[in-house]
């Protein structure tokens, strides 16, 4: 018992190491640069106390249930060998996390608001509405389909770079067509779907396919299925912005 | 009590978010894959941690860091405090006026990305994988320092006003020329360490001083202006994340040539 003690006070001096940072920001901004006193300090200090053991437990949690779940199922599908199942569990991993992101539907919103703005749709709270959760389908398809083109490559080894940079010119070239409005929403897209949980379970699940499978390096064929998932909603955000 | 009600409402968000992954875990390992998971017990242990973690780290958040940090956002970004280091009041503002704007988005982007969990799992991943070559520390600092000069530039252009898409596209050129000359073994890594920055602690803060710039300087439209910062912070850190993968290998073939020297010499 006094192991996981001494495990979990380890990792909270870690957490608040992570954390210095920002408060030194923070303190510096405040008392020196706008030169106000600090408002609730009370409030303030005991949100930190939470986000210290936030990090704490969330980081020993990760080690303990996501990676290892992420790597079982990974050998799991690697030892069946049935793609269409491993394929299918990709696309809902990538779909099913992202759907019910936060993150994504306030900026599908935010997007629904620019596009009423920019006289695409109506401006009416139901156009709105539909508009905002028809994005919302159309980027957690996008990393769905992210995720599955990222374990396909890692089955047959594909160098990440040439796909990349494929997908680079595709938003290039989208760039050029979509709605001015809408470009900065989608580039951001791209950044916000990735959520806490998701990223160390795809990056065990990768990492764990690269490992059980013969002849791929965990390093090099490993990671690179978050880079899909950051890439493709780009497209597809610019996309719908054009079509509808 | 107020808090306790507030963190019950968080967990049952958080509990909500998570809901999906878990189905589908459990759905295919069920159905799917029909074998039993190892040290379940364990498993299931750790992902209440994981919720709970989150739960409380989301709710510290809300309570301590988001309100004053986006309070900040609004006051550096404030004409009126800006106009302070200048002369006269009716004097157009030159974009180095915004200073201290900069200052405060690179070092808000540096000490948020040491502060994200993802990365940290990514880079704890990445450490275990490589068998100890790559540092956790020197990831997240490589990362680190990529989202701070991605969210000042960023805040740069939001000042000036030049379209988003320049920066993007010649960024992009960038990444993909320096694939060409970085360790193979670093570019999955480092395309990945753009996605992974922007999620949690940074999201929120780094789009509150986006929009607050866009709608504070003269023609600019927060709802088109203020998006972008976000991709400015997935895009550097490839960049620094491979340089960072370049210098150690440079610096360790250094190394190699001068023991070399001092062998041949014996």
């Amino acid at each position: 018992m006094s192991n996981v003690f001494v495990a979990l006070g380890r990792s909270m001096a870690g957490s608040v190491r992570d954390l210095l940072p920002i408060v030194l920001v923070i303190a510096f901004f405040q008392l020196m640069v706008l030169q106000q006193p600090v408002p609730d300090l009370v409030g303030l200090l005991t949100g930190l106390l939470c986000v210290v053991a936030g990090l704490t437990f969330f980081i020993y949690g990760l080690e303990m249930g996501l990676f290892p779940i992420g790597q079982v199922l990974a050998h799991a599908f690697a030892r069946k060998g049935s793609l269409f199942w491993l394929l299918l569990f990709a696309f809902s991993l990538g779909f099913g996390t992202t759907v019910a992101e936060p993150a994504l539907i306030a900026v599908a919103a935010e997007a629904a608001t620019v596009a009423a703005e920019g006289g695409m749709i109506e401006a009416t709270d139901s156009a709105k509405s539909s508009y905002a959760s028809g994005l919302r389908y159309t980027v957690a398809f996008s990393v769905g389909l992210a995720i599955v083109v990222g374990v396909i490559r890692i089955l047959k080894g594909w160098p990440i770079h040439y796909m990349i940079a494929v997908g680079y010119v595709m938003v290039i070239i989208m760039t050029g067509f979509a709605p001015r409005e809408i470009i900065g929403i989608a580039y951001d897209s791209g950044g916000v779907t990735t959520s806490t949980i998701t990223v160390p379970l795809v990056t065990a699940l990768g990492v764990g396919l690269a490992s059980s499978i013969e002849g791929r390096n965990p390093m090099v064929d490993g990671f690179g299925l978050i880079a899909f998932a950051s890439l493709t909603p780009m497209i597809f955000v610019m996309a719908y912005g054009m079509v509808i | 009590m107020e808090t306790l009600s507030q963190l019950f409402t968080i967990l049952l968000s958080t509990i909500k978010d998570v809901m999906p992954i878990i189905v589908i875990i459990f759905g295919f390992q069920l159905l799917v894959i029909r074998r039993p998971i190892p040290h379940l017990k364990r498993v299931l242990i750790g992902f209440v941690y994981v919720i709970v973690g989150l739960a409380l780290f989301l709710l510290g958040l809300d309570k301590a860091l988001f309100p004053i940090g986006e309070l900040m956002a609004q006051q550096l970004t404030d004409p009126d405090f800006i106009r302070g280091s200048v002369a006269t009041a009716d004097e157009t503002l030159h974009w180095s006026d915004y200073y201290w704007v900069y200052i405060f988005a690179f070092a808000i982007g540096a000490s948020t990305t040491i502060a994200e969990p993802s990365l940290i799992a990514v880079a704890i991943k990445a450490n275990e994988v490589s068998g100890g070559a790559i540092g956790v520390w020197g990831l997240r600092l490589a990362v680190a320092l990529g989202v701070a000069v991605g969210i000042s530039l960023g805040t740069w252009r939001i000042v000036t006003g030049y379209p988003i898409h320049w920066f993007i596209i010649s960024g992009y050129i960038f990444v993909v020329i320096q694939t060409f000359f970085a360790p193979k073994l670093i570019v999955p890594l480092a395309y990945d360490s753009g996605g992974v920055t922007t999620s949690t602690v940074t999201v929120p803060l780094v789009a509150a001083l986006g929009l607050g710039l866009a709608s504070t300087v003269p023609g600019r439209s927060a709802l088109i202006d203020g998006f972008g910062l976000i991709a400015f912070a997935s895009l550097f850190p490839m960049i620094t994340v491979m340089g960072y993968a370049q210098i150690t290998e440079m610096v360790a073939a250094r190394d190699r040539r001068k023991r070399e020297e001092m062998v041949n010499k014996e």
